[in-house]
This record gives structure tokens, C-alpha cells and sequence, in this order.
């Protein structure tokens, strides 16, 4: 990963200012920048260097993936040898359905699991049958695995800093 | 599930990203998917209201500005998960929990502008719940993506 980028204290203001959300007014940036003492137009400026340098990944809608359709949700876990880990987990990543792939450490003995996928699907058997295309793609090379289907969002927030 | 119609749909899956950096980006917007401003920002409220959106805004990676974002889990038992939740939630450090079906029965992220924030809060959970707590740091981003479309 790279170096993390600092920030100034405007940008920090910025983030501060808009992380639960841009105002729904014809102007949201220059209502921000009312709020840090900067113009609508640095607001833009910085905003668009916070993403080119990636500390904003992104600005719009943040959907709750219930309500539109998405109603089943399933971390799947896999125990896969760490000598092979990193070429399967690509693989596993670029999978149309995996939304979020990552390699995580075991805590042994309850969990033997270092590869996370996460699966979104509109129901139950269609995150199984994700999960069984999972399986296929392993092979003999996940030595256990599980769906942790997720029953209830208990907070989304997002960050605040 | 709320009722969404088409537009709804279409803001839904064409606005989750790429939001305009202009002087009325809602007026920009609307215009990409055919409607007025006026009315993209009622339905925005509305989405919101409805629970349908969760936010509006930038999605910030606390890793790029130096912090930390931890994957951590718990077992709750059963008759106490209510009071728990309350307890883990209470955290602003903790920007996501869900509950899922497992021993390990409650997952949630902390979000922390410094890595010791993690151990901090991780401490503080244990102290306020008397459970233990597992961090899964990720080791390794394969792929993340998370956009979906709206499937009604």
C-alpha cells in the first residue's frame, strides 16, 4: 500500500463537514463551504484531489443493500494453504458476483479461515449456488469453509472521524 | 420493501458514484437522468427517509489518510444480544455491525484515524460487553466493488 497522504486541517473539515452526507440544497458545496470558511469553488478543488488521491473512494449514493433487492447476504470463509492463497484469492475476486475479497488472518483453533468473499444475492439459494461456484474454483485447495449469512443490519453508518 | 419506481431505480444505480463536482451537481444530475433538479432532491430525501439510501456523499478510505479499518466479531449470547448491540454501537468508532448466523454472531468494522484506535476501541468493547472480541485485519484486498443495482 501506499504512503497514507496528509491531510490539512481544511480537508480534515471537509471530511468532517460531509461524511454523513452532502446537503440536499442546489448548491451543497458552497453550504459546505459556508460551514469550513472556504469558497464553493476550493470545495470542488479539494474534493476532487481527495479522490484522485483515493481518501475519497467515491461520492454518491450509498444504497442498504435490503431495500433494493439484495435481501440475502453471505460472508463466505475459506481455509485455503497460504502458499496459494494470494493467486486463488485473485481469482476469487475477479468472480462478476464477489463484492469484497480479502485475504485475513486465522484465529486458531475457532477459526481456520484466511480468505473472505463477500456474496450478495436476492435470496438464500442464489448466494449458496455463488458459494458453490466458489468451491469449484478451490477445489481440493480450501481445506474447510462456511456462509455466514448476515439476519439483520445493526448499524451503517459509515465512518466518522 | 419500499416501493421504488423506475427513477427511483435509475438514481439508485447511476448515482453511486461519479456525483458531479459543479456548482449545482443535482442540476447536473437530474439532467443525466432525465428529470429536474427540483425533483431529484425531493426523491433523494425520500430515499433517504425511506431507509432506501443510507447516505449521500463521499465515501472516505480511512487507510489513505493514515487510520485504520479493522473486520472484528463476537459471540453474543442470546439473551443478552439486544443490550450488546447497544454497547457496540455505542462506539462511533464502529461504523458497520450486522448480525449473522454463526457462534460468531455479531460482525461489525472500526473505522479509526490511527492504528492504536483499533486497539483502543477493541479494549473497550471487551471492557463495556465482558466478551472477547476478534480482529480479522485485512492481510490482502483482492477486489472490492461494492455498486449494486437495484433488483426489483
Amino acid at each position: 500500500m501506499s504512503n497514507p497522504l496528509k491531510l490539512d486541517d481544511i480537508d480534515r473539515a471537509l471530511i468532517v463537514a460531509t461524511q454523513g452526507g452532502l446537503p440536499f440544497v442546489a448548491r451543497p458545496y458552497q453550504v459546505i463551504g459556508e460551514q469550513v470558511g472556504i469558497a464553493g469553488d476550493e470545495v470542488m478543488r479539494r474534493l476532487q484531489a481527495l479522490l484522485e488521491s483515493g481518501i475519497i473512494r467515491r461520492i454518491g449514493a450509498v444504497p442498504n443493500h435490503y431495500a433494493i433487492g439484495w435481501t440475502a447476504n453471505g460472508m463466505t470463509v475459506w481455509d485455503v494453504a497460504d502458499e496459494r492463497i494470494d493467486e486463488l484469492g485473485a481469482r476469487v475476486g475477479a468472480l462478476e458476483f464477489v463484492t469484497h475479497c480479502y485475504r485475513r488472518p486465522r484465529a486458531l483453533p475457532d477459526w481456520p479461515y484466511n480468505l473472505f468473499a463477500m456474496v450478495h444475492g436476492a435470496s438464500r439459494m442464489e448466494v449458496t449456488e455463488k458459494a458453490a461456484e466458489i468451491a469449484a474454483l478451490l477445489g481440493s485447495n480450501s481445506r474447510a469453509s462456511e456462509v455466514l449469512f448476515s439476519t439483520r443490519i445493526l448499524k451503517k453508518t459509515g465512518l466518522r472521524i | 420493501m419500499p416501493e421504488l419506481d423506475a427513477v427511483d431505480q435509475q438514481i439508485i444505480d447511476k448515482l453511486q458514484g461519479d456525483f458531479p463536482l459543479c456548482e449545482r451537481p443535482y442540476a447536473a444530475a437530474a439532467e443525466r437522468l432525465g428529470i429536474g433538479e427540483d425533483e431529484l432532491l425531493a426523491r433523494l430525501q425520500r430515499l433517504l427517509d425511506a431507509r432506501v439510501l443510507t447516505r449521500f456523499g463521499p465515501m472516505v478510505q480511512i487507510e489513505r489518510m493514515g487510520g485504520a479499518f479493522v473486520l472484528a466479531a463476537l459471540a453474543a449470547p442470546e439473551a443478552r444480544y439486544d443490550e450488546v448491540t447497544a454497547l457496540v454501537n455505542a462506539l462511533p468508532q464502529v461504523a458497520h455491525n450486522y448480525r449473522r448466523e454463526h457462534a460468531l454472531n455479531m460482525w461489525f468494522v472500526l473505522a479509526t484515524e490511527t492504528p492504536q484506535g483499533i486497539a483502543e476501541a477493541i479494549s473497550r468493547i471487551e471492557r463495556d460487553t465482558g466478551l472477547p472480541v476478534f480482529a480479522f485485519p485485512k492481510e490482502k484486498e483482492y477486489f472490492v466493488e461494492m455498486k449494486l443495482a437495484a433488483r426489483i
